[in-house]
C-alpha cells in the first residue's frame, strides 16, 4: 500500500487517459485511464477479450487510439509511430513473443539493440541478458524458431532489454508455459524491475500478476472496473470470486 | 562437346542477368508480399539510363576513332544507371504502392500493373518504339578456349553479376540496414518494436532491387546488342519465373532460379528449337507450381498463432 501512495508523487512514465480503441467500428477499449509511475510494476488483469492487449498495442502505437491520449515520459505520443516510441524508451514484448524465427538467438538479441548499437556497451548488455537468462547462452547459434516456448519468451524479454528500455510492456508472458517456467520468467520480471525499469504487465494469471505487481487494474469488456494496490486486490472478495477461483 | 559447353556459357551469362532482375522481385516480395510488376520496366529504364549516360560521356567519339571506351567511364555508366534506377524504384514505391499498402492485396497488384503499363508507354513516347543499338561500353573481344568461344562481354556479365550478388549477400547479412530488411520481411510489427523504421527499410529494398535490375539492363543491352521500350515485358516475366522457381522471397533462390532459367532457355534453343526458348520458361513455371509451389529453396511458411 505504501507503494501506491508514493506512486502518485513519482513522475509518470506512462499516462493513458480516456483511451478508446476501435476495430472496424467495434470498441475493444472504451475509455480507459491509468498511469504508471517510474519504477512501478502495474498489472492489467482481466479475462480473455477484456481489451488488455489492445491497451498495450495502443500504448506502443501498433493500433491507433480512436479517442483519448497516450503520454509517454511526459510527451503526448498519439501521433508518434511505433519505432519512434521505442526510441523514446518504451518497448513491447508482444503476446506470442514475435521472435524472428529464421534468425539465430544472437541475431535476435542484436536486433533488440537496433537503436543502441554502439559497440562499447553492446557487449555488456549482451552479458547482462545472458546472466538473466543463462539458457539463451547455450542456444546462441540456434534459430529462434527452434526454441521452446519458455526459451522464446526469455529471448523476447532479453531482446527488449538489449534496447535499454525505460518502460517495458509485457503481454501475457506466462501464456502456454509450464508452471516451473512461469515462475522463472516472473522471477526475472522482478529482477528487471529492481534495475529501475518501469513495467506494465498484462496477465491472465491473476494470482501471479497480483503477487508481482505493485498496483493493478481490472478490465472487463474494455473498461477498468476495479483498481488498487495488489495487496488490497488480493483480499478483495470480488477478485477472489471472479479471478482467483475462491468461493465466498 | 564444345557446342554443349558453348550453350552452357551462353546460358549462364543470360541466367546471371535473369538472376540480377529476379533478386529485385524476390526482395520486394519478401518484405511486402507484393509482386512488383513494374520491375521489368525498371530493368528497361536502367538499360536506357546506361544508353544515355554512355552517349553523354562520348561513347560514339571513342568508337568512331577506333578506341575503346575507358573502363573507368564504363563503371561510371553502370553506377550512374544503378543510382538513377534506385531513385525510380523508390518513386514507384512512394506513388504506386505506399498509398495502398493497407488495402486488400489485389489493389497493389493492380497499381503495379498500372505502373508497368505507364512506364512502358512513357518509354515508347520518349524513346520511340524503335530498337536502339546498344553503345559499345565494352568493345567485344573474342577468344576461344578449347573450341568454346568466350567474349569479354560474357566474362564481364559474370564478373559484374557475381560481384553484385556477393555484395548484396554481405549487405543483407552484415549491415544494420540489411538486418532491418530481414527483420521486416520476417515480422513487420516485431521489427517496428525493435525501433526499425519500416518505411525507410522498404525504400531501401526498392532502391537496391532497382539498382540490380539496372545493372541487369546494361548487361542485357551489351549481350543482346539492341534495347527497346518493351524489352522489360518478357525478360521481366522470365526473371519473375526465376524468382518463383528458386522460391520467391528467398535471395539465394533467385540466383539459382535465374541461372537455371538461363540454362534451360539456351539448351532448349540449341538442342530442340529456338522457337521453344520462351515456352520452356513457362513450362518450368507450370511444373514448379504443380510439384513444388514453394520453389526449390523456399520453405513452407506456417502461420503461427
Amino acid at each position: 500500500m505504501s507503494e501506491a501512495v508514493s506512486a502518485g508523487t513519482r513522475a509518470a512514465d506512462l499516462e493513458v487517459s480516456g483511451l478508446q480503441v476501435l476495430y472496424g467500428g467495434i470498441a475493444a477499449v472504451k475509455g480507459v485511464s491509468f498511469t504508471v509511475g517510474r519504477g512501478e510494476i502495474v498489472a492489467l488483469i482481466g479475462a480473455n477479450g477484456a481489451g488488455k492487449t489492445s491497451v498495450l498495442k495502443a500504448v506502443i502505437g501498433l493500433v491507433p487510439a480512436a479517442k483519448g491520449t497516450v503520454r509517454l515520459f511526459g510527451r503526448e505520443a498519439n501521433a508518434i509511430p511505433t519505432h519512434r516510441r521505442t526510441a523514446l524508451g518504451a518497448t513491447l514484448v508482444p503476446e506470442g513473443r514475435a521472435i524472428f524465427a529464421g534468425m539465430s538467438v544472437r541475431e535476435n538479441l542484436e536486433l533488440g539493440a537496433f537503436l543502441k548499437r554502439d559497440a562499447a556497451t553492446l557487449g555488456a548488455r549482451f552479458e547482462r541478458v545472458l546472466r538473466l537468462f543463462p539458457r539463451l547462452g547455450e542456444r546462441l547459434d540456434q534459430a529462434g524458431g527452434t526454441l521452446s516456448g519458455g526459451e522464446q519468451q526469455m529471448l523476447a524479454i532479453g531482446r527488449a532489454l538489449m534496447g535499454e528500455p525505460k518502460l517495458l510492456l509485457l503481454d501475457e508472458p506466462s501464456l502456454g508455459l509450464a508452471p516451473k517456467l512461469v515462475a522463472q520468467i516472473f522471477a526475472s520480471v522482478v529482477e528487471i524491475a529492481k534495475t529501475g525499469i518501469t513495467i506494465l504487465l498484462v496477465e491472465q494469471n491473476t494470482r501471479l500478476a497480483l503477487e508481482t505487481a505493485h498496483r493493478a487494474h481490472v478490465l472487463v469488456t474494455g473498461k477498468i472496473v476495479l483498481s488498487g494496490p495488489c495487496a488490497e486486490l488480493r483480499s478483495d472478495p470480488r477478485i477472489k470470486a471472479a479471478y482467483l477461483g475462491e468461493t465466498l | 562437346m564444345s557446342e554443349f559447353f558453348q550453350q552452357i556459357i551462353n546460358g549462364l551469362s543470360l541466367g546471371s542477368i535473369y538472376a540480377l532482375i529476379a533478386l529485385g522481385y524476390t526482395m520486394v516480395y519478401g518484405i511486402l508480399k507484393l509482386i512488383n510488376f513494374a520491375h521489368g520496366e525498371v530493368f528497361m529504364l536502367g538499360a536506357y539510363s546506361g544508353y544515355f549516360l554512355a552517349s553523354a560521356l562520348g561513347v560514339e567519339r571513342y568508337s568512331a576513332s577506333g578506341q575503346s571506351f575507358p573502363l573507368g567511364l564504363a563503371l561510371v555508366v553502370l553506377l550512374g544507371a544503378m543510382a538513377l534506377s534506385a531513385l525510380l524504384g523508390v518513386t514507384i514505391e512512394a506513388l504506386a504502392y505506399r498509398p495502398v499498402r493497407s488495402a486488400p492485396r489485389l489493389t497493389p497488384l493492380i497499381t503495379a500493373i498500372g505502373a508497368s503499363l505507364f512506364l512502358q508507354n512513357a518509354a515508347v513516347l520518349l524513346f520511340t518504339p524503335n530498337p536502339r543499338p546498344y553503345p559499345p561500353i565494352l568493345r567485344e573481344v573474342r577468344f576461344t578456349l578449347g573450341g568454346v568461344i568466350v567474349t569479354n562481354i560474357k566474362l564481364a556479365i559474370f564478373v559484374v553479376a557475381i560481384v553484385l550478388m556477393i555484395g548484396l549477400h554481405q549487405f543483407v547479412q552484415r549491415t544494420w540496414t540489411g538486418r532491418a530488411m530481414r527483420a521486416v520481411s520476417m515480422n513487420m510489427d516485431a521489427a517496428r518494436l525493435m525501433g526499425i523504421d519500416v518505411n525507410a527499410t522498404i525504400r531501401a529494398t526498392f532502391a537496391i532491387g532497382s539498382a540490380l535490375a539496372a545493372a541487369g539492363g546494361i548487361l542485357f543491352g551489351l549481350d543482346q546488342i539492341t534495347i527497346n521500350p518493351l524489352m522489360g515485358v518478357l525478360t521481366g516475366l522470365k526473371a519473375f519465373v526465376a524468382a518463383v522457381l528458386g522460391g520467391i522471397g528467398n535471395i539465394p533462390g533467385a540466383v539459382v532460379g535465374g541461372l537455371l532459367i538461363g540454362l534451360a532457355e539456351q539448351l532448349t534453343a540449341g538442342y530442340l528449337s529456338p522457337d521453344y526458348r520462351d515456352a520452356i520458361t513457362f513450362l518450368i513455371l507450370v511444373v514448379i507450381l504443380v510439384l513444388k509451389p514453394e520453389g526449390l529453396l523456399g520453405v513452407v511458411r506456417q502461420e503461427k498463432v
